[in-house]
C-alpha cells in the first residue's frame, strides 16, 4: 500500500538516528569504546613501535655501506676447555685475502687493547683498535675533523690516532682535539682526526668508545705481539656474500692446514646474516606483541556487545514507540548496528590519535625513527569497524524482533 | 443492541468481521475476542470503553495493525489487512496511522522537534521537509515554541501533546488514542480532549479512543461498549 524507502536513504536516516542516540548518552557512549580505544592504541603503538625498531636495525646495517664479513679465530659454538687454543691470525693471512678472492673490495686487520685515554686531568678507559684506513673504508666510517692515517704512518706504526665520539666527549671540553697530544696507557699519542658518530651497534655495544691506531702500533706498543685478532672484510655487494665468506673459509683451511675431517678453528660472521637475524627477530616479538594487543581489541568488541545488549533491554520502550509509528524491523536493526559501528569506529579514530601521538613520543625517547604505516592504521580502524558490526549485530537482531505491544508496555 | 454492520454504509473506513483472538495454547489459552464485528466510518469519533479484559486493548492493538487476529476480517479501506506480515504492517502504520499513549511515551532527551519528526525519518522526508512538517504540527497543537525543550521540560499535558502532534505530523487516516488523558488532571484532560475534537472536526482524522471516564467519552460520536470479548453496545449521538 506504500512504497518503502531505499537502502541509502535508510542508512542515512539510521546514521542520523545513531548519532543522535549516540550523542545523548556521551559518558556511556565514551565507557562502551573505551575497550576499543585501548585495544586499537595497543595495537597500533606496538606495530609501529616494533616497525621504528625494525627500521632502526636496518638502517644502521645499511650505514655500514658494504656487506662486512668478519673473520676470528676459534669456533663461535666453542666446546670449551679440552682442545688447543686455536692460532691467531698473521699480517700474512691479511696479504693473503686481499688478492686472490672475487668480490672483496677492503681488507683490514685488527689488534685490539684496553686502555685508558688520559688528556690533561680527563681520563677515561676505552678500546684501542689497531687496523688501516681500509678499516674506514670498508665500514663506510668517516672523518668529521682532521684527516685519515697515510701510507708511511701505517708502514712505520706511527704513534697517531683517531677518536671515537665517545672518547672526545669524555677527553675534550672545549677544545679541537686534533694536533693535541693524549696518553694511552704507557705510551703518548697524536691525535689527527676524529671519526663520526655512529651510535649503537646491533648489540647495543657504543661503536663510538673507540681509539684508531695504526695496526702496527698497536702490536708493538700495547699488545706485544703481531697477533690478529680479527680479519674485516668487506665484499662488494653486487657479490653473492655467501659466496665470498666459502672463499674465505677455503683459504683459511688451507692456510692453516685443515683437511680431511677436521674442524674449521675460525669463524665467519656475515654482517648481513647479523642483520638478518636481529630483523626477524624484532619482527617476531612486534608479531607477538601485537598479537597480544589484538585480543584487547576483541575484548573491547565483547564490552560493545555487552553495552549494546543492555542498551536494548533499557530502550525497549524507544523500541516499541519506534515500531508503532511506523518503522521495520529492519530499520529498527539497522539503526542498532549503524550506533555500534559508529561508536567502535569513533572508538578506533581515538586509538589512533592516542597510538599516533604517543608513537612519536616514544620513538624519540627510544631514539629510533617513527615509522608512520598508513597501512596499519587503515587496517585497525577497519577492524574496528569490522568488530562494531559483529558484537552489534546480536543485540540490532534482538531490538529488531521485539513485539511493539510488549515493547511498549515495558516498564 | 449488539454491534454489527450498517446496511445503509456498504464501505466503511475500517471494517472487523467475526474477529477472533486467541492467547495461549492449550490449558492455558486464553479466548480474548470471541468474534468482533465493528464498522468504523470516516471521519468519525469513536470512544471504545469495557472493564479490563473486555477486549478493547486486543481489539485497539488488532485496529493499530500492532497485532493480527487469529480468525475474522478486518478490512482497512476496503482492503484485506488481516494477513499481513510485520514489515507490512509496519508500512501500514507509518502511512495511514498516527497513535497516542497514556504514558505520552516520547523519546527522552529529544527534543519536541526530534520527537515529532521521528515518523516523518522513517518516511525518508527530507531535512527541510521534516522542520516545515514537524513545525506546523507543532503549531496545531500549541507548542510551536516549545520545539527545542526536551520531554523533561515539558509538563504532562505539552508532553501529551507533543505525542498529538507526533501522531499526526504524517496527517494519517487513523488517530488511536490509549487512554490519552489518563495521566493528566482534569483540566489537562479537557484541553487535550478539545484538542482531538478540534483535529477530528477540522482536520477531519478518524480517531479512535480508550477511556475508562464517562466524562472523557462524551467528547466522542460513537461510544463503543465492550465485555467478555464482544461488542456490548454501540451508542451514536446524533450529528
Amino acid at each position: 500500500m506504500t512504497g518503502q524507502v531505499s537502502t541509502t536513504r535508510l542508512i542515512a536516516t539510521t546514521a542520523l538516528l545513531a548519532v543522535r542516540a549516540i550523542r545523548r548518552h556521551v559518558l556511556r557512549s565514551f565507557l562502551t569504546v573505551l575497550g576499543i580505544v585501548i585495544g586499537v592504541f595497543a595495537v597500533v603503538t606496538m606495530v609501529t613501535l616494533g616497525n621504528g625498531a625494525a627500521r632502526s636495525v636496518h638502517d644502521q646495517v645499511s650505514g655500514l655501506g658494504a656487506n662486512i664479513l668478519a673473520v676470528l679465530p676459534g669456533t663461535a659454538t666453542g666446546r670449551g676447555g679440552g682442545g688447543e687454543t686455536p692460532p691467531p691470525f698473521k699480517p700474512e693471512d691479511v696479504d693473503a685475502i686481499r688478492d686472490p678472492i672475487g668480490g672483496v673490495t677492503a681488507v683490514a686487520a685488527q689488534a685490539q687493547a684496553s686502555a685508558t685515554a688520559v688528556f690533561n686531568a680527563a681520563n677515561w678507559p676505552t678500546t684501542v683498535n689497531g687496523t688501516s684506513d681500509a678499516y674506514l673504508d670498508a665500514q663506510n666510517w668517516k672523518l668529521t675533523d682532521g684527516r685519515r692515517f697515510s701510507d708511511q704512518e701505517e708502514q712505520a706504526g706511527k704513534s697517531v690516532c683517531l677518536l671515537g665520539t665517545t672518547v672526545t666527549k669524555n677527553l675534550y671540553v672545549g677544545q679541537e682535539p686534533v694536533g693535541t697530544t693524549l696518553r694511552l696507557g704507557s705510551i703518548s699519542c697524536t691525535v689527527i682526526g676524529v671519526l663520526a658518530t655512529r651510535g649503537q651497534g646491533g648489540f647495543g655495544q657504543d661503536n663510538d668508545d673507540t681509539v684508531i691506531m695504526p695496526l702496527k702500533a698497536v702490536q708493538r706498543r700495547l699488545t706485544g705481539s703481531r697477533d690478529i685478532r680479527a680479519i674485516i672484510v668487506a665484499a662488494d655487494p653486487a657479490y653473492d656474500s655467501a659466496a665470498v665468506q666459502e672463499s674465505i673459509a677455503a683459504l683459511m683451511r688451507q692456510r692453516r692446514n685443515i683437511n680431511g675431517g677436521k674442524l674449521d678453528d675460525f669463524t665467519i660472521f656475515d654482517s648481513k646474516q647479523i642483520a638478518d637475524t636481529l630483523s626477524s627477530v624484532t619482527g617476531m616479538l612486534t608479531a607477538i606483541v601485537s598479537a597480544v594487543a589484538a585480543i584487547s581489541l576483541l575484548v573491547g568488541g565483547i564490552g560493545i556487545m555487552n553495552i549494546m545488549l543492555v542498551s536494548v533491554t533499557e530502550r525497549t520502550r524507544e523500541i516499541g514507540i519506534r515500531l508503532a509509528i511506523g518503522a521495520v524491523g529492519r530499520e529498527v536493526m539497522l539503526q542498532f548496528l549503524v550506533e555500534a559501528v559508529v561508536l567502535s569506529c569513533i572508538g578506533g579514530l581515538i586509538g589512533l590519535v592516542l597510538a599516533f601521538f604517543t608513537t612519536l613520543g616514544l620513538s624519540a625517547l627510544l631514539a629510533i625513527p617513527f615509522v608512520f604505516d598508513p597501512l596499519t592504521n587503515i587496517m585497525a580502524f577497519a577492524f574496528s569497524g569490522l568488530i562494531g558490526v559483529i558484537f552489534g549485530y546480536f543485540p540490532a537482531r534482538r531490538a529488531a524482533s521485539l513485539n511493539p505491544i510488549d515493547a511498549l508496555r515495558h516498564e | 443492541m449488539t454491534g454489527g454492520i450498517s446496511a445503509d454504509n456498504p464501505e466503511p473506513l475500517i471494517r472487523l468481521a467475526n474477529v477472533t483472538k486467541r492467547f495461549g495454547t492449550g490449558e492455558a489459552a486464553f479466548q480474548a475476542l470471541k468474534g468482533v464485528d465493528l464498522d468504523i466510518e470516516q471521519g468519525d469519533f469513536m470512544a471504545v470503553m469495557g472493564p479490563s479484559g473486555s477486549g478493547k486493548s486486543t481489539t485497539m492493538n488488532i485496529l493499530g495493525c500492532l497485532d493480527v487476529p487469529s480468525s475474522g476480517s478486518f478490512l482497512f479501506r476496503g482492503h484485506h489487512v488481516e494477513h499481513l506480515g510485520r514489515d507490512q504492517r509496519a508500512l501500514l502504520r507509518r502511512r495511514y496511522l498516527g497513535f497516542v499513549f497514556q504514558g505520552f511515551n516520547l523519546l527522552a532527551r529529544t527534543t519536541a522537534l526530534e520527537n515529532v519528526e521521528l515518523p516523518l525519518l522513517y518516511r525518508g522526508e527530507d531535512k527541510r521537509v521534516r522542520y516545515q512538517m514537524a513545525m506546523a504540527a507543532l503549531d496545531k497543537v500549541g507548542l510551536g515554541p516549545w520545539a527545542k525543550h526536551t520531554p523533561a521540560e515539558l509538563s504532562g499535558g505539552q508532553q501529551q501533546r507533543v505525542a498529538i502532534a507526533r501522531a499526526i505530523v504524517t496527517h494519517p487516516d487513523v488517530l488511536l488514542a490509549d487512554e490519552p488523558t489518563g495521566n493528566l488532571d482534569s483540566e489537562r484532560s479537557i484541553e487535550i480532549m478539545e484538542l482531538l475534537t478540534d483535529l477530528n472536526r477540522v482536520s477531519g482524522i478518524t480517531v479512535l479512543m480508550v477511556t475508562h471516564e464517562p466524562e472523557m467519552a462524551a467528547y466522542a460520536r460513537t461510544i463503543v461498549h465492550f465485555r467478555d470479548g464482544l461488542v456490548h453496545s454501540i451508542e451514536r449521538k446524533a450529528a
